[in-house]
């Protein structure tokens, strides 16, 4: 069986992700709120020699992604990297970090915690970048991220 | 007026504590502390007058918490404020169902400060970003009462006439007790030797201890307080262990036992240590321990009205 000539399309301009872990590709989808803004392209499940477990692509068409919203995937795919695509070429490439503070996407784990008894925004301050750990700006427990913690889509600052 | 000590003005004029919320330690470091520590003294000396005159603040219990209340009130009745509020959320609007944010956001208008003690924790932080008035935090739930850490760093104060440096033991349910875990982060900004004594099941966090290594802050563990008697303390810190706490009430029995504190405890630690507890106590200090001068927790807990007195006049601009 000869090998496929793409296995994810080219695009022309935009954003590509590279190295999710598999199969988070969907949530990376719905943290940067990407649902209904033009083609995406999705892939699941590609052979990748630094994710053991398989890797995962996203390709948005004709949006730019700026750094700061990228980071905010870091909590989830934190060896991601990051194409900027002009005229069918690579214009800019960068890996994300975590970033220094999270709004709105982590949900906090205690169930005692004012985001969750009270309406309090969610809100977190990095705590450990090695471990990825966030501190709750309410109840100010450290919680380890994990992914079902994540909901809602991004809100920067 | 009363007359200034050398160097109060200069301190007066750095005054960045009026409009400014008092919601949790980490907000903190240790020149605020020293701050409030000083003026405090200052105030209990009785330096200022009735410098929380003409002003309402509000004491907003939304669960019981008697003496923590009787403190506040006390504390501004003294110095020529008044209170106002509810003692339990009975009494009020929440009870008609009203958010919490927006019984904050309508009380801001009738006071110049807000008292908050809250169950939920981190309900003095969502107040404090609702309203332009100073909130005090009294307690949100197993998270921070920074108010009873500041009484405890000024009977420390009082005694030692220092903070640096202090050896400080914390003796009793290390895990759960939220005001232990205060003091810790406190005493770790003036590069205190602390010692942990508690049974095994009740240590301190793994993530507090983590925090002091990072900080570079050398602690001891022990299961006895007997163990720390090469340690030297100054201060032993007693919590209460809760029955609560144990499925068994043997293995209770067992444990709140080797965790009281007799005369013969003092002795074996010296003679010299300071016994501190936040009160109420139950059995775990030895009613004959009293009478010694060790014995410092009542004065302790008296410390919370010139603490809470110096506060307030802080945040509120009534010390100026």
């Amino acid at each position: 069986m000869s090998e496929r000539a793409y296995k994810v399309y080219a695009i022309e301009n935009g954003t590509v992700i590279d190295h999710i872990p598999t199969p988070r590709a969907l949530q990376v989808v719905r943290i940067l709120g990407l649902g209904n803004q033009g083609i995406l392209t999705i892939g699941i499940g590609f052979a990748s020699g630094r994710l053991p477990g398989g890797k995962d692509i996203v390709k948005i068409e004709n949006r730019e992604l700026s750094k700061a919203e990228t980071d905010t995937i870091a909590l989830i795919a934190p060896d991601a990297t990051i194409n900027i695509i002009k005229d069918s070429s690579v214009a800019e490439k960068w890996t994300i970090s975590l970033p220094e503070s999270v709004s709105g996407v982590l949900r906090c784990p205690n169930p005692n915690c004012a985001t969750n008894k009270l309406g309090a925004p969610s809100q977190f301050t990095l705590e450990d970048r090695g471990r990825i750990t966030y501190r709750c700006g309410f109840c100010e427990r450290v919680t380890t991220v994990e992914p079902d913690l994540l909901s809602g889509r991004v809100r920067l600052g | 007026m009363f007359p200034a000590p050398a160097g109060w003005r200069e301190m007066v004029e750095m005054n960045d504590f009026r409009g400014r919320d008092i919601v949790s330690l980490r907000d903190m470091d240790s020149e605020d502390l020293l701050r409030i520590v000083r003026t405090t003294g200052e105030v209990k000396a009785g330096k200022y007058g009735n410098f929380l005159e003409g002003m309402a603040v509000a004491c907003l219990f939304f669960e019981p918490s008697t003496r923590t209340r009787l403190s506040f009130e006390s504390a501004v009745l003294q110095k020529g404020g008044r209170v106002f509020g509810f003692a339990n959320p009975k009494g009020s609007s929440q009870s008609k169902g009203e958010s919490f944010v927006d019984t904050v956001r309508t009380v801001e208008g009738y006071c110049r400060a807000m008292v908050i003690r809250h169950p939920v924790e981190g309900a003095a932080r969502l107040a404090s970003r609702t309203v332009s008035v100073p909130v005090v935090n009294a307690g949100d739930g197993a998270n921070q009462h920074p108010t009873q850490t500041f009484l405890d760093l000024y009977t420390m104060y009082e005694r030692f006439g220092r903070l640096e440096g202090l050896r400080v033991g914390m003796m009793g349910d290390l895990k759960y007790g939220r005001t232990v875990h205060s003091l810790t982060h406190a005493m770790a900004m003036f590069g205190s030797e602390m010692t942990f004594i508690s049974p095994p099941s009740l240590r301190m966090p793994e993530q507090i201890k983590e925090e002091l290594s990072a900080a570079g802050i050398s602690f001891h563990e022990a299961e006895e307080p007997e163990q720390a008697a090469d340690r030297n303390l100054d201060v032993l810190y007693v919590t209460r262990i809760q029955r609560e706490r144990f499925g068994d009430p043997q293995e209770y029995e067992s444990v709140a036992h080797s965790y009281r504190v007799t005369p013969d405890t003092v002795l074996s630690l010296g003679g010299e240590v300071s016994i501190m507890h936040p009160l109420p106590r139950v059995d775990e200090i030895a009613e004959e321990v009293d009478a010694l001068e060790n014995a410092i927790y009542f004065e302790q807990a008296h410390n919370g009205i010139p603490t809470r007195q110096a506060l307030l006049g802080l945040v509120t601009g009534g010390l100026q």
